[in-house]
């Protein structure tokens, strides 16, 4: 299976502090990446270097084996979809106008848009009334569902969601979970996504990056890191996670 | 939005050239030159030309340098000031040495109208006839008389020293006292003589008589107009035809009109219809025409600086909102500008562009920048980290991607910065009447210089009103400019 997203000792470095040690790391096809770890770690930074809002300060991030760079760079973001904690929607366009405005930028036909806008409120469990609001006026989870909207519409190759859920209460993170899953293996999506939740990543990843410091610690399933763990740091993170759970 | 803004720029902009073929008199800031220009256009209108006053627009050096850069074609001068102010010349030149010397400038004389505008004394005329006195020399009879003068004319070279050791005046009360009140004191009896000039209006109205420079102390200040040789020979000649028939009392009668009615339109009708005012009421516009003709010319000027700031002042604010160094030189520039006195910029920009609306235009624009590239560029850089970097991720060009959400998104603070250049420009495009360029600073500057409050509330009060008007209109604005979301946002 060839990987869709590579990076080829790519390292981030801001003002003399590493965020990102030289990484290698490859992100196949049809499955789903958590990267995950403590916070200031470089999830993030990771997840930028790969939609090209970072570039790397050495090394390669190659997107079907082409390196990421000004002349590709768009083309490339419009085949990634990107979702952040708050959602990032544009405040001053409704709901509708956020998921439509790649869509009508690049002219695309309109009787097939509005069809698939109709999917994907089926498939996120967004009320199609919601779509006239504007941000301030959804809720948490809707902003998330509209966003995951707005990043599935072109049906990017790759989905890239940095804490989708971090801001939601309990029980509306736990439904989205349970939805998130059911969407990716509908699509058979690629995705890479950000969470610093052990549970999250366990039951929606395929596999598990560990990353603590700017370096990866271990990279597998949940059952290899929790049964074959690469250093104590694993068997720390994990637990940790797991304290709350047992009170 | 954009488009329509410059179709209107040029609308504009096209009516502003459309007067190019017009005969241009100006005049400097004060009442008779105002009506001897107002004369001359009634002269060339009838002789055909389509004419353009350019009232008060400053002092000699002004209406020089406009006259020999064909700002203007004609103005009122004075002998006196042309040989020392404009040829500098410390000699006594003649008529035929001064027109070769203006010859040089490109610049012709006229044959003098027909009044001196000098200093003078004057006196009460019934106590004159009483004491038997018409010439400054008969004043040595009456050292006792108390004298009243302006502390300029107190200290002038050619004033009262070298005057009364001329004379060998040896008046005992002598005191410095100001000009419009020395009037008053002089009609109340406190004051028996004093300075004036000799076409002043006063001299009509308090019933004074100026008393004969028998020793011919005083310079020649002979009203004439300059031309440009290059103007329509026509219209040289109509102006030549007027030399010869402005007495001195014609001239304090026309000069006390205008100061009575504040129109010099009427006054200058005046010359023509003898000694009727009653047949020229009707060319009389009123005040309320008046009022609406400046707020028109006002709020072209306001109009188009504004529109053209908001289409230089956005991109430059877009280049500003990005760090480095062309950011900081564009507010540190557009920061600089605003600091410059409104008066000094005029100033600078006067000699360079010459006396027109499109001088004040551009003075206005460039106070209009700062505060729109300023808030442009904060508005941006205000859009907050993760909201800017989902709208990159999104894969839209960068022009694309200012137009569709960026610049929305700081629509807010643009507007605002907008809104603030408006009513500055509003109250600094008083200023362009200094230059000529009309407006509602005409009538405030007119009542300055004739110290008449009703006058200048005729501009103040309306460029008040207006400034609070595009304050309101702005706000009501901001409920179709600023996106919905937006509002919103700020609601909650
Ligand atoms: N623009 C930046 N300038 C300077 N330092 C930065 C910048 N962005 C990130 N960093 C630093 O790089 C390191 C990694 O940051 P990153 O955002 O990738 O962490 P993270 O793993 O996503 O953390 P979190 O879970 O809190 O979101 C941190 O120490 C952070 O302070
Ligand atoms: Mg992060």
């Amino acid at each position: 299976m060839a990987a869709i997203i590579e990076l080829r000792g790519a390292s981030k470095t801001f003002d003399d502090t590493p965020a990102l040690h030289p990484t290698d790391l490859t992100f196949e096809r049809s499955r789903t990446t958590a990267l995950i770890g403590p916070s200031g770690c470089g999830k993030s930074t990771l997840l930028r270097l790969i939609v090209g809002l970072l570039s790397p300060s050495a090394g390669d991030v190659l997107f079907e084996g082409e390196r990421l760079s000004d002349d590709n760079l768009l083309q490339i973001r419009r085949r990634m979809g990107y979702v952040i904690q708050d959602g990032g929607l544009f405040p001053h366009l409704s709901a509708r106008q956020n998921v439509m405005l790649m869509p009508n930028h690049l002219h695309l036909d309109s009787a097939e848009m509005k069809q698939r806008l109709g999917e994907l409120c089926e498939l996120t469990h967004l009320p199609e009334d919601a779509l006239e609001r504007y941000p301030v006026e959804l809720s948490g989870g809707q902003r998330q569902r509209v966003s995951l909207m707005r990043a599935l519409m072109l049906k990017p190759d790759v989905l890239l969601l940095d804490e989708p859920l971090a801001a939601l209460d309990p029980l509306v993170r736990t439904s989205l979970q349970t939805q998130l899953k059911e969407i990716f293996q509908r699509l058979r999506q690629t995705v890479i996504m950000v969470t610093h939740d052990m549970a999250e990543a366990a039951y929606l990843a395929d596999t598990i990056v560990l990353l603590d410091s700017g370096r990866i610690v271990q990279s597998g399933s949940f059952q290899d890191l929790r049964e074959r763990p690469a250093a104590p740091f694993v068997s720390e993170f994990i637990s940790a996670q797991r304290a709350l759970v047992q009170i | 939005m954009i488009r329509l803004l410059l179709l209107t720029a040029l609308l504009v902009l096209s009516c502003e050239l459309h007067a190019a073929q017009t005969v241009v008199v100006g005049s400097k800031k004060f009442t008779e030159s105002y009506v001897l220009a107002e004369i001359a256009k009634r002269k060339l209108t009838q002789s055909g030309f389509d004419v353009v006053h350019k009232q008060g627009m400053g002092g000699t050096i002004i209406l020089w340098q406009a006259i020999k850069g064909g700002d203007i074609d004609f103005y009122p001068e004075y002998t006196g000031t042309i040989v020392e102010e404009i040829l500098k010349s410390r000699a006594k030149l003649t008529s035929a040495d001064m027109r070769r010397e203006l010859r040089r400038f490109k610049i012709g004389m006229t044959e003098e109208l027909g009044f001196n505008n000098t200093y003078a004394l004057v006196m009460r005329r019934e106590q004159a006839k009483k004491l038997g006195i018409e010439s400054i020399s008969d004043l040595r009879k009456h050292p006792d008389l108390q004298v009243g003068l302006t502390h300029e004319f107190l200290n002038r070279q050619d004033g009262w020293g070298p005057l009364s050791r001329r004379y060998n005046l040896h008046m005992a009360n002598v005191r410095g006292v100001e000009h419009t009140i020395g009037y008053s004191a002089l009609a109340n009896g406190s004051l028996d003589v004093k300075d004036a000039y000799s076409t002043d209006a006063k001299i009509a109205e308090y019933n004074l008589i100026v008393l004969k420079d028998d020793l011919g102390f005083f310079p020649q200040y002979k009203a004439v107009f300059l031309y440009r040789l290059s103007a329509p020979e026509k219209a040289i000649q109509t102006v030549e035809s007027l030399s010869g028939t402005i007495s001195e009392e014609k001239m304090i009668q026309l000069n006390a009109e205008a100061e009575r009615t504040k129109n010099y339109a009427r006054a200058a009708g005046l010359y023509f219809a003898g000694d009727h005012t009653g047949n020229v009421a009707d060319l009389q516009p009123s005040v309320a025409s008046q009022i609406g003709h400046w707020t028109l010319q006002h709020l072209r000027l306001v109009g188009i600086s504004l529109i053209l700031a908001v289409i230089a002042g956005i991109p430059l604010g877009i280049a500003a909102s990005r760090p480095g160094p062309l950011s900081q030189t564009i507010l540190g520039v557009t920061g600089v500008v605003q600091t410059i006195p409104s008066l000094a910029l005029l100033a600078v920009l006067v000699p360079l562009m010459g006396i027109k609306p499109q001088t004040a235009i551009l003075a206005l624009f460039l106070y209009s920048l700062l505060p729109i590239v300023r808030n442009t560029a904060s508005g941006l850089q205000d859009i907050p980290t993760p909201l800017r970097e989902s709208a990159s991720a999104l894969g839209l060009e960068p022009l694309a991607c200012l137009r569709k959400v960026l610049l929305p998104m700081a629509s807010r603070s643009i507007l605002a910065g907008i809104k603030t250049s408006a009513v500055i420009n509003v109250g600094t495009a008083t200023l362009a009447a200094l230059i000529g360029a009309g407006g509602l600073g005409t009538p405030i500057i007119s009542g300055l210089d004739l110290a008449d409050a009703g006058l200048i509330m005729q501009g103040a009060l309306p460029a008040a009103a207006l400034a609070l008007i595009v304050q309101w209109a702005f706000d009501f604005c901001d409920r179709y400019l600023i996106p919905k979301g937006l509002r919103l946002q700020r609601a909650i």
